[in-house]
């Protein structure tokens, strides 16, 4: 299915990008940070395990085994710092 | 009542927002208002600006849901969060949370709840000049605590 990805704050930067459609077997947002993982560099580094990375599907924080919806907007971002 | 959110890069005026937010509320006998600023230190290093970002549209939306949240757990007649995003000086104002009801002792509470749940879960993140270079603010576990307190159990800061 495709999705839009988004990208946020040290996350963007590292990946150099702040938005990407893609097209994914992913069946949950684990899976699909998993598959992102799998590209290599950058990714491994931004998205990888250690990293406290949170998600977002369709602009609501969602745990990673979350189902992955059709046509979804999916966000990863680090720990919000606002206030 | 109003229950409304702002995210801009302008600066707010208190004065304008408190009036604006009761007015023609009779019904109101107390607000509450928080506003943080942007501080010259952070870690022990001196900071010479601040810069926010945000995610257009959750923010909004998690924001809403936020004082949705509150009018359910307080007795409060209004409230209204401006949200500055964009490049900060020390001394400047960031955020304003302001919150109307009949009595203070839940106006009181609604604020602090308002804020303890935005520190934690609005998407906004902080990155920060200092003389070192310039740094994203680290996620701070005491702010999970406190949102702890009002009974909501997140972990914000820590994990993967």
């Amino acid at each position: 299915m495709k999705i839009t990805l988004r990208y946020f704050a040290s996350v963007r930067e590292q990946l150099a990008q702040s938005q990407e459609q893609v097209d994914t077997s992913a069946t949950t947002l684990n899976d699909l940070r998993q598959e992102l993982i799998a590209r290599g560099e950058p990714y491994a580094k931004a998205l990888g395990l250690g990293k406290a990375i949170r998600m977002a599907m369709n602009q609501k924080v969602c745990d990673g085994d979350a189902a992955l919806l059709p046509d979804a907007e999916v966000a990863f971002f680090p720990p919000v710092t606002g206030g | 009542m109003a229950f409304t959110v702002q995210i801009q890069t302008e600066d707010f005026d208190l004065s304008r927002e408190v009036a604006q937010l009761r007015a023609a509320q009779p019904a109101v006998g107390a607000v509450c208002s928080f506003i943080g600023t942007v501080r010259d230190r952070n870690e022990g290093d001196q900071v010479s600006s601040l810069e926010l970002e945000h995610y257009p549209g959750m923010t909004e939306q998690s924001i809403q849901g936020m004082m949705a949240e509150a009018a359910e757990r307080f007795d409060i007649l209004g409230a209204r969060v401006i949200h500055r995003v964009g490049l900060m000086q020390p001394l400047d104002q960031i955020v304003l949370v302001a919150v109307t009801s009949a009595h203070r002792g839940e106006s009181f509470q609604a604020c602090e709840f308002l804020m303890d749940y935005l520190k934690t879960q609005a998407p906004f993140w902080k990155k920060e000049a200092t003389p070192g270079g310039h740094r994203w603010v680290d996620a701070r576990v005491s702010d999970d605590k406190a949102l702890a307190r009002w009974g909501i159990q997140i972990s914000n800061a820590s994990g993967s």
